[in-house]
């Protein structure tokens, strides 16, 4: 995208470093520490740029600590960012103007917006009367996230008594409520079972699709990734290390290919085709180098009686591990 | 996708202030009354303070032929029953949650919100204020019956007394805002917070009616923001001032809480660049 182009989010060389006290254990540290405070500068996020065009849906990939967190932080305007830039909907995030915070939002799986001891519909008056939403409007909307989640018998329950799948998703109503351009998730699915992972995913890429939103995704669930992302940005030690389709994640990173190939007689050894991952009866699944999966795809076929034959990406859990593998080893 | 939809409209800036505190006084009462017998067990705790004082300066006013500077104990009386009820009506957001709220997340949720965070805070205690005022009363007449206070109000004092402690209530909500957002500076705020407390005790007429302290404590009074939380107010309605000097008094109240409210807008500029939004 050119400097031009309608992008929600463009960030230019984005950078956060936090200075963090440190000092050694025992009290004579502790004391020292009192005259003496030692601080380390912690580059959390390091000269990132990347741009999103509306209506995207981004995975935003790495591993604890690699700088999702600040970086949505300084996206949303909670943070300041020590140099570089970032623009929202055309926003300078950490100058918080009104009408940029009307526009987004930022859902933090591990956070509670909502009124603890009361139902989740008085937290949603609440937030009616915050983003100044007209009741007619309100009501439609709130009324069109409950049923998308289906959760009209949760919300009249204090907050405090549902569980945590449960608490999550009216989190979500609550934070879209104002009906934001943009969303930032972090993490929106941690700690949920996989049948409430799969209603929140298919919640978001409702609202997507209903809204036309923008969205940007940490996740550590890659079933979340693939269900919702075409692209993704892949961030490690605070820096890009891949931005682009996912598929091209596979391409680029990923050394071998996996072969499930269901054999007429498979008693025999295979070694010779390549790593043998899993044998199940006549079943069998090998790892093949990427560059000779269509050659040895061949010759299982000229060789032996194959009844089925498959060639699989691996997972991409897998080629995350090998991208931050690769990386790390640089 | 179907490309974003319409913003959706807006109401305008004033109906939507004033809806905001409507609604988050009611969420306030609703969260109060749930912990109604929590509540009650705090006020109990907080008349401790207030009769201490009272027992103390009424013994003294007794071995000193039932005054002390002119107070008699049936004025003492008042004074600090009506204490009370002033005490409730400045309670504010203490400075030391300020590292509680930024830890649990809460001060990001309202950095998120297009609103300042600050009307938070004044409609919640606000709110939470009508179930402590309603739970007050009967504890107020136990304290009537027991030490028999005099009062004679006018039409007027009640006015001003009830304008008075809404007063009181936004200048303490200033002050200890300002204070608070030390947290944003130093993890050692403390000191500052026990500095402030013990000249509001001194100064704000709360351990003793200001015209029991030395001149020069008066003096000084009357240069801070102090006494109008706590001693004009009480003296409003129990201290026989002149309709100069209660509508002076309010006067002074406008003019502490607008200097306070400059000081918190310029400190929250500064202060919430620094937030580094840890914890959540």
């Amino acid at each position: 995208m050119g400097p031009e182009s309608p992008a929600d989010v463009r960030v230019t060389d984005l950078s956060k470093t936090f200075s963090v006290p440190e000092r050694e254990a025992g009290l004579r540290a502790a004391v020292r520490s009192l005259f003496h405070r030692k601080t380390r500068a912690v580059r959390a996020v390091d000269a990132i740029s990347f741009e999103i065009g509306p209506g995207e849906v981004v995975g935003f990939l790495g591993p604890n600590g690699a700088g999702k967190t600040t970086t949505l932080k300084m996206l949303s305007g909670l943070l300041h960012p020590t140099s570089g830039q970032a623009s929202v909907l055309g926003f300078l995030p950490s100058r918080r103007e009104k009408d940029f915070l009307r526009g987004i939002t930022l859902v933090m799986g591990n956070r509670n917006q909502l009124q603890w001891d009361l139902p989740a519909l008085d937290s949603f008056e609440l937030n009616r009367a915050i983003y100044r939403l007209r009741r007619d409007d309100f009501v439609a909307m709130r009324d069109e996230l409950i049923e998308l989640l289906e959760i009209d018998d949760l919300v009249r329950k204090p907050v405090r008594n549902l569980s945590l799948g449960e608490r999550m998703k009216v989190e979500i109503v609550g934070s879209l409520l104002h009906r934001p351009r943009v969303l930032f998730l972090d993490e929106p699915t941690i700690g949920l079972d996989v049948t409430m992972q799969k209603r929140i995913r298919s919640f978001i890429a409702d609202y997507n699709r209903r809204h036309g939103a923008t969205v940007l995704l940490t996740s550590h669930y890659m079933a979340d990734v693939v269900a919702l992302c075409r692209r993704v940005i892949v961030i490690h030690h605070g820096r890009v290390l891949f931005d682009g389709d996912l598929a091209a994640l596979s391409d680029r990173f990923a050394a071998y290919k996996t072969i499930d190939v269901a054999l007429v007689d498979g008693t025999g050894p295979l070694d010779s085709y390549g790593e043998v991952l899993q044998r199940d009866g006549d079943r069998v699944k090998l790892r093949v180098p990427k560059a000779e999966a269509a050659p040895i795809a061949a010759r299982l076929l000229g060789e032996l009686q194959v009844a089925d034959l498959t060639i699989e990406e691996p997972p991409i859990e897998d080629v995350i591990e090998v991208v931050f593998a690769q990386k790390a080893a640089e | 996708m179907t490309g974003f939809a319409a913003p959706m409209r807006r109401e305008s800036w004033l109906r939507a202030m004033a809806d905001f505190y409507l609604t988050m006084m009611r969420t306030a009462i609703q969260t109060q009354l749930q912990y109604r017998a929590a509540t009650y067990m705090y006020l109990v705790g907080m008349v401790a303070e207030p009769v201490i004082y009272l027992v103390v300066w009424t013994t003294i006013a007794r071995s000193h032929a039932g005054q002390v500077a002119g107070i008699t104990s049936g004025e003492f009386a008042a004074y600090y029953i009506v204490w009370t009820l002033v005490r409730n009506m400045n309670i504010v957001f203490t400075p030391y949650g300020w590292e509680w709220r930024i830890r649990e997340g809460q001060l990001s949720a309202q950095l998120l919100r297009p609103l300042h965070p600050i009307h938070y805070d004044i409609a919640d205690f606000a709110g939470g204020k009508v179930i402590w005022v309603l739970l007050y009363l009967p504890i107020a007449a136990g304290l009537t019956l027991i030490f028999k206070p005099t009062l004679n109000v006018t039409p007027l004092d009640v006015i001003v007394f009830s304008v008075a402690i809404w007063g009181a209530y936004l200048i303490r909500t200033m002050n200890l805002w300002l204070l608070g957002m030390v947290t944003f500076w130093t993890t050692r705020g403390s000191a500052i917070f026990q500095t402030y407390m013990m000249a509001e005790l001194l100064l704000s007429g709360r351990l003793v009616p200001l015209q029991l302290m030395p001149g020069w404590v008066q003096g000084a009074a009357s240069w801070l923001p102090f006494k109008w939380t706590f001693f004009f107010p009480i003296e409003a309605l129990v201290g026989h001032l002149s309709t100069a000097s209660l509508l002076g008094g309010l006067g002074m109240q406008t003019l502490w809480t607008a200097i306070g409210g400059c000081f918190v807008w310029l400190f929250w500029r500064a202060s919430v660049k620094r937030y580094s939004a840890v914890g959540n």
